[in-house]
């Protein structure tokens, strides 16, 4: 019988990626509601296997690793081959994934392999005699659904920075538990050229706690660097409307929205967003979202914890300086 | 070349959801609906993919006879053919299972070279169906791709956006690709465009056509179920940030951000 909670980790350049302390923590979550075991595998080049350790630390009872050349960098066949094998073996009850660019590439080839559905993107879970229930944003939030699976092992992505993290354990041991892997060349027919990091360092919009985003009241690109020095000082990001995207002030991997990124950071700072339906599906469910515009009718200010209604541009300076007193206390 | 795009059709970015009284699924009624904005850009690109490579461009869409118009949009804008699957039975599915199983289903049975689909649906978000098509037919997928060359006429090199950057991959030929904002601007469709749409092949099937079974790929086989669906819970009031100057307004949000808020 299926048993067990599976929790796919995630690495790159051989670090592990945040949303999967948040996967671990909520499969955690779930395996001692179940009264069941936390499992999980862990993918990558020559030396992923020192991570094993904290994997445990954070309640998986074993962790499977496959190490190989083949696993440095993330790409989808090697890895679903792993998970595939490592499912079969197990069995699991439930098998959980971050809903990062990795597990939203690799979950559904997964579930396709082993023949069952599977819930992408959730916010919250709850079982039901056993049977995993997800809540799962639809139409970039303007929807909530709560969502069966039907078949087993069943299966689930889950947002990045929704899920409570649990304090890791440093006298919790895991077992460690080799996997053999045998790769077939139709595996390998996708090469990574490069990976390019573009973010200039800061935290990716979907894993930001801090955003500061700008509309058609910046006016222009230049004017971004406000943004940033702010989003700098609070260790945050910078985020853009589809307004200033589409004018080619801001880079379209900066867009939040229904055609952008869907984001839930403790703090939102629209800055000239007016807040288009599609703008606020994007970024609604932020635990605090500050609105500074000069129109005290823009929508954004019905989503917003707290409104300046003023002009941005004398509004940001004073509050980049504000920060930096609070900082340096 | 054989260039294949997938196609759905959804609910404009503008519609305002309402969920029935039941609270089971959404009302339909008055929703605009349009091409999946995703989609787009993989009718756009395999499109571009022809006048570089030559040879055709089919749409593949499931939906119900609804859809047929957003098939209509992509034959206007220059594909040459399309198959519509619609049947009864598949009224009300969830499955992203079931719909790549029916798209497998027609792919195998015509040549491709090159499939091209939308990174998501913007409807129900799964972004499931292009990597589950791309495993029923034993190929490789690059999805979340907003970058795209060809190094030769059998390989193409793309940009994967991963987060705070992208991955360039180089694949061979045959792969499904799925597209995101920024791989290219799709065209409108010109006049003579939906002038010549109109006499375009557009065949529709049902599950029986296909040699499909209901109870594998329609409501009845769903390995997932939607059991209740409601509206965001509605955001407790915020407060205006008062002052008599912008310097005074600034100083006490950033106050109210690290005491009351505590999020700074």
């Amino acid at each position: 019988m299926a048993t067990g909670v599976l929790v796919v980790a995630e690495q790159r350049n051989g670090a592990i990626r945040k949303v999967s302390w948040e996967v671990l923590s909520e499969g955690k979550r779930l395996a001692d509601q179940l009264g069941e075991e936390l499992v999980a595998v862990l993918m990558g080049g020559d030396g992923i296997s020192s991570h094993a350790e904290a994997l445990g630390q954070w309640g998986a009872k074993r962790v499977f690793v496959a190490e190989a050349p083949e696993l440095a960098d993330y790409r989808t066949n090697p890895y679903a081959r792993v998970v595939v094998q490592v499912a079969k073996q197990l069995e699991p009850r439930i098998i959980l994934m971050g809903a990062s660019s990795t597990g939203k590439d690799l979950a559904p080839r997964v579930a396709a392999r082993l023949g069952v559905g599977m819930l992408s993107d959730c916010v919250g879970f709850e079982l039901r005699d056993g049977v995993l229930v997800g809540r799962r944003p639809m139409y970039a939030g303007k929807l909530y659904a709560y969502v069966a699976c039907k078949a087993v092992p069943q299966m689930a992505t889950l947002r990045p920075n929704v899920f409570p993290k649990i304090e890791p354990d440093p006298f919790m041991k895991a077992e460690v538990v080799k996997v053999e892997v045998q790769f077939e060349e139709s595996d390998l027919r996708t090469k990574v050229i490069e990976l390019r990091e573009e973010a200039g360092g800061r935290p990716d919009l979907t894993e930001a706690e801090i955003i500061v985003s700008g509309g058609r009241g910046m006016k222009g690109p230049e004017n971004f660097a406000m943004l940033e020095t702010l989003a700098d000082l609070l260790g945050g990001t910078v985020g853009a409307s589809r307004a200033a995207v589409d004018a080619g002030w801001r880079p379209q991997s900066d867009q939040v929205g229904q055609t952008g990124k869907v984001v839930t950071p403790n703090l939102y700072i629209a800055c000239g967003i007016s807040g288009s339906i599609q703008h606020l599906a994007g970024m609604g469910t932020s635990k605090v979202i500050v609105a500074i515009n000069k129109d005290p009718d823009a929508p954004i200010f019905q989503k917003a914890d707290y409104g300046v209604v003023d002009d941005l541009f004398k509004v940001v300076p004073p509050l980049i300086e504000e920060v930096r007193k609070l900082k340096a206390e | 070349m054989e260039i294949v795009a997938l196609m759905k059709q959804v609910p404009d970015t503008e519609t305002q959801i309402k969920v029935n009284p039941q609270g089971t699924w959404i009302i339909e009624d008055d929703i605009k609906w349009i091409m999946n904005p995703y989609c787009e850009f993989g009718v756009e690109e395999a499109l571009r993919t022809k006048e570089k490579h030559g040879g055709t461009v089919t749409i593949v869409s499931i939906g119900p006879a609804r859809a047929v118009e957003a098939i209509r949009t992509a034959l206007a804008m220059g594909a040459d053919k399309a198959i519509h699957v619609d049947d009864p039975a598949l009224v009300g599915t969830t499955d992203s299972l079931g719909k790549a199983r029916i798209l497998a289903k027609i792919l195998q049975s015509i040549p491709f070279d090159i499939i091209f689909a939308g990174k998501q649906a913007i409807d129900d978000d799964m972004a499931q169906v292009g990597p589950a098509v791309a495993e029923l037919l034993g190929i490789p997928q690059l999805t979340f791709v907003n970058g795209l060359e060809w190094i030769d006429g059998r390989t193409v090199r793309v940009n994967r956006q991963v987060e705070g950057g992208s991955q360039v991959i180089e694949c061979s030929l045959p792969v499904l690709i799925t597209c995101q904002k920024g791989l290219n601007e799709p065209r409108y469709a010109s006049l003579p465009g939906i002038m010549k749409a109109k006499k375009k092949p557009l065949e529709t099937k049902n599950l029986a056509a296909l040699g499909l079974d209901p109870a594998q790929v329609g409501k009845e086989g769903d390995t997932t179920e939607i059991l209740r669906v409601e509206l965001p819970p509605p955001r407790k009031p915020g407060k205006i940030v008062d002052g008599e100057t912008p310097e005074e307004k600034a100083a006490k949000l950033a106050k109210l951000l690290r005491e009351e808020a505590k999020v700074i």
